[in-house]
């Protein structure tokens, strides 16, 4: 991916603007919960968590310049890890979560020592065999995971008496998901925020623009990048977690090219190494399937020819467009 | 004295330096001594084997044989990035800046190197001005390097291998495609350089050359032909054959 200009803001210490657009767009996030309809209630707090996925995403393919085309190992990791360590071990909510995050470390790491041995085409090619033999393990051990049928999980037994009048609210109650889906996104959000801020995010973004550079500065490169790689799987993990816990779902679907393919588009559609990019992509992609799906059962022929058409004029995606044409200061 | 520092106090000591690409002895048995302090120019023709040798001190390309010692110790087999902690810099050829990143940005990959993490960030600021001025950049700091002109491109380029803060600081070919007033004031900055650093320096351009070193490595078909004072090299017949073509 290098050799696309991806500007980055200079010295943007000293400049508001960027940390009050972030604050900003959480706090809209916050306040959305009040004003939408229970559809969009629902719809939003699942943008939310897969815009967390396509974050984790971002980092690797936008900010380090690696293109994966298997993430979806990482969403799964984190989704069987808590998953099924809440439905046979009996976790609560919190150590499931951390028992899948956990996982997605561990994933990321071992697929990151062996897969960033390769680059550029190789890179995707060694990813993809890798997410798709995790794909396949879950169809095997069919016993455990029940393949593509997924286990519903139980998890009425997590609820929190907040003083409310309609009594203790549980973990899949639309206000905890919601703000649970948003401390997600949060959390991540300000990760992202914070190190690319920092100067290892300067030198992540200069190995996207020119490794062979950046290990004649003196950077071990490779530590960098399985860095970002980690990093990029663990926020993956727990975005799958998070989705396995709040939606009670676990099912080898979310281990598929598909889940794959996804995060990448998200990410094209709304600006690769651009913060709020995901977000944006992936709700604008989550709503043109879901109206496109209205009028048409080829819904994905719509979306396909949506993304050529911005392809075609909006290259860098939405937000990274706009950075290019007016907005300069845009992390 | 020079006696003494050639053998202990060298700071770059090369042994039977050797790269082959297939059959073509590209570089081939170079004994290269580098003395602490020293302007050393590295001239020769063409594929005379010029960048393949710097390159290998740097460690851009592994040698087929030989070592190379700086400081001392063999580092022949150490990654580049291990070179640039032990000080030693090299500014590219082709240059190759960070495009699509701002001066500043530029500097500071180079400059943050050994910045304390907390509560370094004013003082990585001050040390990344303090760099681009010293090679007349100062202010360009919110440029992207893209919207550079050329002459101000390798300047930047320069200003990243400063900011490295080596003990050698190789420059390969860096006046080419500098306007004479440029050229002008490169040299006086390489001059400024050579009172804290070592320079090597890879240079067509035989007045640079002549201006600037204190010794002169002659080299032709991967082998080290001449060496001695500019003086001392513009006399030499075998030189003036084999290469200033006179």
């Amino acid at each position: 991916m290098s050799g696309q200009v991806l500007p980055r803001p200079a010295m943007s210490g000293a400049d508001r603007r960027p940390i009050s657009l972030h604050v900003g767009v959480l706090a809209l996030l916050f306040g959305l919960q009040f004003v939408l309809p229970a559809y969009d209630h629902t719809n939003m707090a699942r943008i939310m968590i897969l815009a967390s996925y396509a974050m984790g995403y971002n980092l690797l393919l936008g900010y380090t310049g690696l293109m994966s085309l298997g993430h979806a190992m990482f969403f799964a990791a984190g989704l069987y890890g808590a998953g099924l360590a809440a439905y046979y071990l009996g976790f609560d909510p919190l150590s499931a979560f951390l028992a899948g995050t956990i996982a997605g470390v561990g994933l990321s790491v071992a697929v990151g020592l062996v897969a960033l041995r390769t680059g550029g085409v190789s890179f995707m090619i060694v990813t993809l065999m890798f997410a798709q033999a995790c794909f396949l393990l879950t169809l095997y051990f069919n016993e455990i995971t029940q393949g593509d049928q997924g286990i519903v999980l139980d998890l009425s037994a997590w609820s929190w008496d907040l003083g409310g009048e309609e009594g203790p609210l549980g973990l899949i109650s639309p206000p905890i998901r919601y703000n649970l889906a948003l401390l997600l996104f949060t959390l991540c959000l300000l990760a992202i925020f914070f190190l690319m801020r920092s100067r290892i995010g300067r030198v992540l973004i200069a190995i996207r623009e020119n490794e062979p550079r950046v290990t004649m500065l003196g950077y071990h490169s490779f530590r960098y990048k399985l860095g970002a790689l980690t990093l990029s799987g663990t926020m993956s993990a727990a975005a799958g977690a998070t989705y396995a816990l709040l939606f009670s779902y676990v099912g080898s679907t979310f281990a598929g090219i598909q889940y794959s393919i996804l995060p990448l588009l998200w990410v094209l559609l709304g600006g690769q190494g651009t913060i709020l990019g995901p977000l944006l992509g992936t709700a604008l992609m989550f709503y043109l399937v879901d109206i496109s799906s209205e009028y048409t059962s080829s819904y994905m022929l719509i979306v396909g020819v949506a993304l050529v058409l911005l392809v075609l004029w909006f290259p860098k995606g939405i937000l990274g467009s706009l950075r290019q044409r007016w907005l300069p200061w845009l992390p | 004295m020079a006696a003494v520092t050639a053998s202990e106090g060298a700071l770059l000591a090369t042994r039977g330096l050797s790269r082959r690409f297939g059959g073509l002895r590209a570089v081939d048995g170079v004994d290269l001594t580098v003395a602490r302090g020293e302007i050393r120019a590295v001239i020769g023709p063409n594929g005379a084997g010029k960048t393949t040798l710097v390159s290998m001190i740097c460690g851009r390309i592994p040698v087929s044989a030989g070592e190379i010692r700086f400081e001392g110790e063999d580092i022949t087999a150490l990654r580049p990035w291990s070179r640039v902690e032990r000080g030693i810099a090299y500014t590219f050829q082709i240059t190759s800046i960070f495009q699509n990143l701002t001066c500043f940005d530029n500097v500071a990959l180079a400059a943050q190197r050994g910045l304390p993490c907390r509560g370094g960030d004013a003082e990585l600021a001050r040390k990344v001005e303090r760099t681009l001025a010293r090679v007349g950049l100062e202010g360009r700091g919110s440029a992207l390097a893209s919207t550079l002109p050329y002459g101000h491109q390798r300047l930047l380029e320069l200003a990243i291998g400063l900011a490295l803060e080596p003990k050698l600081l190789i420059l390969d070919e860096p006046t080419q495609g500098l306007s004479e007033e440029e050229i002008v004031g490169f040299c006086a900055l390489v001059r400024e350089i050579a009172t804290e650093a070592t320079v090597l320096l890879i240079e067509h351009n035989m007045p640079v050359v002549m201006d600037l070193a204190h010794l002169v490595t002659v080299m032709d078909n991967g082998r080290i032909l001449a060496e001695g004072t500019p003086e001392e090299i513009r006399a030499n017949p075998e030189v003036q054959r084999a290469y200033l073509g006179t």
